[in-house]
C-alpha cells in the first residue's frame, strides 16, 4: 500500500515535468522552466548537505560551477569532433566532476561539522573562484567559456536547437536525480547523515565513523551538484565564474532554506518560488533582490521550517477534517496581511522612483505630493494593526482545528 | 575469563590527575557496577574504556584486542556498548529510526548505499523486537526528542543494546528517575543484559547492591576494593570513604 503511494507520487512528478510545457508554452515559460530545473537539482543536492546531513556550506556553488565547466568542454570537443557522443549524457560529466571535486575537497573538509566546515567550504568556494579568474585556459577568465549543443549526433532526429528540447532532457535528468537522492535517504549511509546531523557523538558509539558518514554524504552532494552544472552548460551554453561564486553559493542556501530543509520536497519548492521571483519579479521592479531578503529574513525568523514546513503543519488539521475551520480565520488574516503587504511595497518603491508619478496597481501617484505619501502611510499602519489585531482570531482557530477532541484522548 | 582488562590506566587533564593507575578485571558474563562519591572519574574511566578519551598511559583490553586510544566507532563494532549519563539520542528522528541506526553496523550494512531500508524484513524485525524489550513499540513512530524522559532513557538503553554487544557498560542509567521509574528501569536492565556482561555506574546503592555480582569502589581516580557487594558493605576503607553511608543502605 505505501509502495503504491509512493509510485504513484513519483508518477505524478513525472506527469507532471512533462506536462509543465504544454501548460505553459511561450518562450519565456520554457525559459523560466530550464530554469527551474536546474534550480532544483541544485537545491537538492544542497540539501543533502545542509538539511540531511547537517553541513553548512558556503561553498557548494563550486561542485555546480565545475561541473558546469567540464561540461561546456564536452561540448566544445564535440563541436571540434574529437569525441562523438549525444549531449544527452552531458549532465553525467558535469555530475562526474563534482564528485571527483567531492572526492577531493571532502577528503579534508568532511573531518568536522559546524563552524569548522562552514569556514573551509567558504575558503575552498573564494579560492576556487579567484582560481577560475586566473587560470584562463580552462575557465576562460571573466568571459567565461562557450561552447554549442547542436553539433551532437542527433537523438530520434531532436537536434537540440529548441529550449523545449533542453527541457525535456533537463526533466529526464531531473527526474533521475531526485528520484536517486531520494533513494540515497532511505540507505543506510542516507539514513546514518541524518544520525550525524543530529548526534555526530552518539553515531561514533554505535560503530560509524562521523567524518566518512558526512564524506559520503558530502561526495554524493558534489555529484549531484554537478549534474546541475551540466544542465546549466546545456542550457546556456556558456559559463563564467560567476556560476561558481559566492553568490550562486548564496542562492543555492535560500533556495533550500526558504523551501524547507527538513522535508525532502522543501528544496524543490524553494527552487521554484526563488526561480519564479528570479525571472518574474526582476522584470516589475529593479528591487527584487531587497523583497527576496525580506521575505529570506521572515522565513528565518517565523518559518524555521520553510514554506514546505508551512504546509506540513497542516497536517493534522487535514486528517482530522478539521481544515474548513481554517479557511474562514485564513481570510480574515489574509486580507488586511496582502494590504499591507501591498502598501509596503508600495512605500518602498515610491521612496526608490525618481518619476514624479509612479504607476502602482493601474493607479497614478504623485510621488511629490505629502497626500500620497500621508495616504500611504496611515494604509501602512492601518493594515499592520488591522493584521496583527487579526492575528488572535487565527490564533484561536488554529488551536481549535488542532485540538485533542475527548474521543481522541480515551 | 576474563573479557576487558584495565592494567594501570592513568588520565590527566592538564597537570590534574584524575584516573591515577586503575587496574580492574571484567569477568565474562558477571554484573559489575563501579561506585564512588562524586568527582571520583567514575564516568571518566567509562568514556576512557568506550574511546571518547584518549589515555594518558596504561593500557586496556578487550577480550583478545589491545582497544586504548581506539576511536569509538571502533571499539563499538568489536562488542562493546555504552550508554550515556545524560541522555544522547538522535532527538529529530523517530523512535524506530533511533534503535534502527543503531542496528545497522551489526547487520553489516556498513556504509551502503544501495540497500534500501524499507526492504531489508529482517532488519526492520530485529529493530521493533529492541523496541518491544524497552517498551516503547507503541511510540515507534514519534520523534525521539518528543518521548518522556524515563521514555528516553528507555531508548538510550535501547541503542546501546540495539546491536547485541557482549559487553555493555550503563553510565548512571537511572539517574533523575522516580522510584517507580527506576524498579521498572532495573527490571528492563536485568532483561537486556540477561547472558550478557554489565558494567555500571549508578549512585543508587539499592540498585547497586541488588544487581551486581560484584562492586568497585572508585575514590578520587583510584580502585580502593573490588569485591563482591556483601565484603563491600563490610570494607572499613569502602565504608570511611562514604562517611558510614553505604553499610545503611
Amino acid at each position: 500500500m505505501a509502495m503504491l503511494k509512493k509510485s504513484a507520487i513519483w508518477i505524478a512528478f513525472a506527469v507532471a515535468l512533462l506536462g509543465m510545457p504544454q501548460i505553459f508554452d511561450t518562450i519565456l515559460a520554457i525559459s523560466i522552466l530550464n530554469q527551474m530545473a536546474i534550480a532544483i537539482v541544485f537545491a537538492l543536492s544542497y540539501n543533502m548537505l545542509l538539511g540531511q546531513g547537517g553541513m553548512l556550506s558556503f561553498g557548494h556553488a563550486v561542485y555546480f560551477g565545475l561541473g558546469g565547466f567540464l561540461s561546456v568542454h564536452a561540448l566544445i570537443l564535440i563541436e571540434f569532433e574529437t569525441m562523438v557522443f549525444s549531449i544527452l549524457w552531458i549532465p553525467l560529466i558535469g555530475g562526474l566532476f563534482g564528485l571527483l571535486a567531492g572526492l577531493f575537497i571532502g577528503s579534508f573538509s568532511t573531518r568536522k561539522a559546524g563552524t569548522v566546515f562552514a569556514m573551509i567550504s567558504l575558503g575552498i568556494g573564494e579560492l576556487i573562484a579567484a582560481s577560475s579568474l586566473i587560470f584562463s585556459s580552462f575557465f576562460g577568465g571573466e568571459a567565461g567559456i562557450s561552447g554549442d549543443r547542436t553539433f551532437g549526433p542527433t537523438f530520434f532526429g531532436v537536434d537540440f536547437t529548441q529550449n523545449i528540447d533542453i527541457y525535456y532532457v533537463a526533466t529526464f535528468w531531473v527526474f533521475l536525480a531526485t528520484l536517486f537522492m531520494y533513494l540515497f535517504t532511505q540507505t543506510p549511509a542516507g539514513r546514518m547523515a541524518n544520525a550525524v546531523r543530529d548526534n555526530p557523538e552518539r553515531a561514533e558509539f554505535i560503530g560509524y565513523s562521523a567524518r566518512k558518514v558526512r564524506f559520503i554524504s558530502f561526495c554524493a552532494s558534489g555529484l549531484f551538484a554537478g549534474i546541475a552544472g551540466g544542465l546549466f552548460a546545456l542550457n546556456y551554453e556558456f559559463i563564467t565564474e560567476e556560476n561558481l561564486n559566492a553568490a550562486t553559493s548564496g542562492r543555492v542556501l535560500l533556495m533550500a532554506y526558504i523551501g524547507g530543509l527538513g522535508y525532502f520536497i522543501g528544496p524543490i519548492i524553494g527552487a521554484v518560488i526563488l526561480t519564479l521571483m528570479n525571472s518574474l519579479l526582476s522584470n516589475y521592479s529593479e528591487l527584487w533582490m531587497l523583497y527576496l531578503g525580506i521575505m529570506f529574513l521572515l522565513t528565518v525568523m517565523f518559518l524555521p521550517r520553510g514554506f514546505a514546513g508551512l504546509i506540513m503543519m497542516h497536517q493534522v488539521a487535514w486528517v482530522r477534517g478539521t481544515l474548513t475551520l481554517l479557511i474562514k480565520p485564513y481570510i480574515i488574516t489574509g486580507v488586511p496581511a496582502i494590504l499591507f503587504t501591498l502598501t509596503a511595497i508600495l512605500l518602498i518603491e515610491m521612496s526608490h522612483t525618481e518619476d514624479e508619478i509612479f504607476h502602482f496597481l493601474g493607479m497614478a501617484l504623485n510621488t511629490s505630493s505629502s497626500v500620497t505619501w500621508v495616504v500611504a502611510l496611515a494604509l501602512f499602519g492601518c493594515t499592520f494593526f488591522a493584521t496583527r489585531k487579526s492575528l488572535g482570531q487565527l490564533n484561536e482557530a488554529w488551536e481549535t482545528a488542532n485540538a485533542i477532541s475527548k474521543d481522541e484522548q480515551t | 575469563m576474563t573479557i576487558l582488562s584495565l592494567t594501570n590506566v592513568q588520565k590527566n587533564f592538564g597537570e590534574t590527575q584524575i584516573i591515577r593507575g586503575v587496574s580492574l578485571d571484567i569477568v565474562e558474563g558477571e554484573k559489575h557496577a563501579i561506585i564512588g562519591p562524586n568527582g571520583a572519574g567514575k564516568s571518566t574511566l567509562f568514556h576512557l574504556i568506550s574511546g571518547r578519551y584518549q589515555l594518558t598511559s596504561g593500557n586496556i583490553r578487550f577480550k583478545q584486542d589491545q582497544i586504548e586510544n581506539l576511536p569509538p566507532y571502533e571499539i563499538a563494532r568489536m562488542g562493546l556498548a555504552r550508554s550515556f549519563q545524560v541522555t544522547n539520542i538522535f532527538p529529530r528522528m523517530n523512535v524506530f529510526e533511533n534503535v534502527r541506526c543503531a542496528l545497522l553496523w551489526s547487520k553489516g550494512y556498513r556504509y551502503s548505499f544501495w540497500h534500501l531500508l524499507g526492504r531489508q524484513r529482517e532488519l526492520n524485525d530485529k529493530a521493533m523486537d529492541v523496541l518491544e524489550q524497552i517498551g516503547l513499540k507503541d511510540k515507534a513512530l514519534l520523534p525521539s526528542g518528543e518521548l518522556g524522559y524515563a521514555q528516553q532513557r528507555a531508548l538510550e538503553l535501547g541503542i546501546a543494546i540495539a546491536s547485541g554487544a557482549e559487553l555493555i557498560m550503563l553510565d548512571e542509567p537511572v539517574a533523575g528517575m522516580s522510584h517507580s521509574e527506576a524498579e521498572s528501569s532495573v527490571q528492563l536492565i536485568r532483561n537486556i543484559t540477561e547472558g550478557k556482561t554489565l558494567v555500571m555506574v549508578e549512585h543508587d546503592m539499592n540498585i547497586v547492591f541488588d544487581v551486581a555480582d560484584r562492586i568497585s569502589v572508585l575514590v578520587y581516580g583510584e580502585i580502593i576494593a573490588t569485591d563482591k557487594p556483601e565484603n563491600i558493605r563490610a570494607n572499613p576503607k569502602v565504608q570511611e570513604a562514604y562517611l558510614g553511608e553505604v553499610p545503611s543502605a
